[in-house]
């Protein structure tokens, strides 16, 4: 039923387009409308108007709410994507409309944001932006094999459906891919853990950091945890790592917990090489910190605002010039949400009066062969699970300002 | 004789890092010490438990931040600053949220405790924001190094050390040889008789809640010094602590908050170094439950229970 329904809004969104529409020049686009919107008769002339078709890019996330500073992160990024991709002449030679939906970081209303985005005439989605509704819209939307790329979403079932990819790393493989780097850059052998045992993202991060240490020639030589009730005192738990002998203190968990860690470990005299992860992201901005403490602290983050890169000094200009914030991990994962899209609409040679079902097909197929080097990481590919493989980009702090590691 | 010395040498750093636990110990249950001494001193006196003390603690840690670094004044001015906020503070709580339930069964004011705890962290929210600040160390101490770099203590755990012992020396001189300490004694043994015998009751309690909330501006001061992130729910977990120390020391009992807070900051600790820094709490609270299965008044509940 919601399949017809679609069909027959497609149809009527390329009749509406060619009530306006002028001569066009792509014949493959005009057999591909007559198929879409053979109900009706209009429709099959809308084909040749291509000069006035466009494509509807939706994104959603929280906007109000307790999270909406990540939701407006996501909106604004892809905003910025989808400017510059209209300069530049839009999508396969298709200019882009863009229209956002609040889902205020719940799942009933991710449903209704996504519904309400459908009306409009939604082909493609970026979003949702955290892990709750990604699930719950990715399991309404696949009935309409509607193709979604949530930027942001990264807890492992947001992708458990063929119609979603994301463009962040899935908790676990965070992980991972720390325990890649210190191996691979050879920064420690002997790395002690300290981690959040109460909470999720903490606990998740470890547990594939441990399994993938084993495979990079690794010795964990000490695991400390702490939890959500005792998170004050750190020392005992310093001190040991301390007298473990470790190079390196490996510390997946939020930027509030480590700037009293690595006071803590400094009172003490413990310099190991600190690594953290994207929660890190922020220790520089908490007020009154001593940011010589944080000196060569490394973080694996896909996204640094103060990197010297062109894209990312072009994409952080441009951000703050229009919304006067320096923008967050989130913002950059929208704004290549945006490119990827572009550059798998490219590749599949799709063409806007195709029907969501006919997109989302193709789409999901073209993922897993595209490759994009982005502002969160180079040489992104898919797999079919729609989690991303990256090279993530390590960042160290020098004199109180992230700077690339390598 | 090389292989020996070596053993010795490992004994050595073994004996180095067991003191190193013990001090870390001291000095956080210094603090649960300071904090549970405002909660024993209320119970004593009012009969209640007042749950929003751990919070005062966190408005005395960002007075304390604002007067120090954003105003620049002197650190002994922005602890006395701090001190005035919390002692203001505590009054006005009692007065305007504990004085109309005086009468009212005990499960009354401690919901409204609760209440004007969370009232607090979410006025300290919105006034500062949910972001850390990160508060710069009160005392200028520079770490003691001993058995040749084997062994570092901090300022802070020192200072922290030596202010709960004065703190609780001055406290239980005051308590016994003045006559406002005597007069608080009476209060807690009797109220009605003491009102009889001519004790201003209201103005005792609210003197027990002035020092009471004064100890929190230090506490605050003293924890955030040794552990620097302020953020508006930097007391509710040590508050809850600090509680627990001083049902453990036996609720009521000024030397039993002592004890209770320097036990459940040394246990903590050792858990956390010799069995599982990831059961370190439940440990702790295992330990309690025994205590008070043995002795339900506290350590030193009976003797002295229901005085100050």
């Amino acid at each position: 039923m919601k399949k017809i329904l679609s069909v027959v809004l497609a149809g009527a969104m390329a009749a509406s387009l060619a009530s306006c529409g002028s001569s066009g020049s792509k014949p493959a686009a005009t057999a591909a409308a007559g198929d879409t919107a053979s109900s009706d008769g209009a429709a099959a002339d809308a084909g040749s108007a291509s000069g006035d078709l466009t494509w509807k890019i939706g994104a959603q996330g929280p906007l109000t709410g307790g999270a909406a500073v990540y939701g407006t992160a996501v909106i604004n990024g892809a905003k910025i994507a989808i400017d510059e991709i209209n300069e530049a002449g839009g999508i396969n030679g298709y200019k882009v409309e863009y229209q956002t939906a609040d889902d205020e970081h719940d799942q009933e209303k991710a449903i209704n944001a996504y519904n309400s985005l459908k009306d409009w005439g939604m082909q493609i989605l970026i979003g949702p932006t955290t892990s709750a509704p990604t699930i719950a819209v990715a399991s309404e939307a696949v009935n309409d094999n509607m193709f979604l790329l949530t930027p942001s979403g990264s807890a492992v079932d947001c992708t458990a459906t063929a119609n979603a990819y994301r463009v962040c790393f899935s908790d676990p493989a965070q992980g991972a891919k720390s325990a890649q780097y210190i191996g691979e850059h050879k920064l420690a052998t002997k790395v002690a853990i300290l981690y959040d045992s109460s909470d999720v993202y903490s606990s998740g991060i470890y547990e594939a950091f441990v399994a993938e240490a084993a495979n990079q020639g690794i010795e964990i030589v000490d695991t400390e945890q702490f939890t959500a009730d005792s998170k004050t005192d750190f020392s005992t738990q310093l001190q040991k790592m301390q007298a473990s002998g470790a190079e390196l203190a490996f510390l997946p968990f939020y930027y509030t917990e480590a700037a009293l860690v690595l006071t803590q470990a400094n009172t003490m005299g413990f310099e190991p090489v600190f690594f953290g992860v994207d929660g890190m992201d922020g220790i520089l901005d908490v007020e009154n910190f001593d940011k010589s403490l944080a000196e060569g602290l490394m973080l694996l983050t896909p996204f640094a605002a103060d990197a010297d890169d062109e894209a990312t000094v072009n994409f952080v200009t441009k951000y703050k010039e229009a919304f006067g914030d320096t923008p967050i991990q989130f913002a950059a994962d929208a704004y290549d949400a945006a490119y990827i899209i572009k550059a798998a609409v490219e590749a599949a040679n799709l063409t806007p009066d195709k029907s969501v079902d006919e997109i989302g097909t193709a789409l999901e197929e073209q993922m897993k062969t595209v490759s994009y080097d982005g502002i969160t990481g180079s040489g992104m590919t898919w797999n079919e699970n729609g989690d991303v493989d990256k090279e993530p980009k390590a960042v160290v702090i020098k004199d109180g300002a992230y700077v690339s590691a390598e | 004789m090389y292989k020996k010395q070596l053993v010795r040498n490992d004994e050595v750093a073994k004996m180095m890092s067991f003191i190193s636990y013990l001090l870390n110990g001291l000095s956080l249950g210094s603090v649960y010490a300071i904090i549970a001494l405002g909660y024993t001193m209320v119970y004593g006196i009012a009969k209640m438990l007042n749950f929003a003390h751990g919070d005062i603690l966190m408005v005395g840690g960002y007075t304390a931040f604002i007067a120090f670094n954003s105003l620049g004044l002197p650190i002994p001015v922005a602890i006395l600053v701090s001190m005035v906020v919390c002692t203001l503070l505590g009054i006005t709580i009692e007065k305007i949220a504990y004085k109309p339930l005086r009468q009212a069964n005990s499960l009354s004011v401690l919901i409204t405790a609760i209440g004007v705890s969370y009232l607090l962290q979410n006025l300290a929210q919105l006034i500062f924001s949910a972001n850390p600040k990160s508060f710069s160390s009160f005392v200028p101490l520079k770490p003691v190094k001993l058995a040749g770099g084997q062994l570092t203590i901090s300022g802070e755990t020192i200072v922290t050390i030596v202010t709960c012992i004065i703190i609780v020396a001055g406290l239980v001189t005051f308590i016994n040889k003045t006559k406002a300490g005597q007069a608080m004694l009476a209060v807690s043994e009797d109220k009605g008789a003491a009102t009889l015998m001519g004790v201003d009751v209201n103005g005792t309690i609210s003197l027990t809640f002035a020092i009471g909330s004064a100890l929190a501006a230090i506490g605050g001061i003293l924890l955030c010094s040794a552990y620097p992130t302020l953020t508006p729910t930097t007391g509710a977990m040590p508050g809850i602590k600090a509680f627990v120390a001083a049902v453990l020391g036996g609720i009521g009992s000024i030397p039993g908050a002592f004890v209770g807070g320097i036990i459940l900051g040394v246990l903590e600790n050792l858990a956390k170094a010799y069995i599982s820094s990831k059961l370190s709490d439940a440990i702790v609270f295992s330990v309690l439950i025994i205590v008070l299965l043995v002795k339900p008044t506290g350590i030193l509940g009976k003797k002295i229970m229901e005085k100050v």
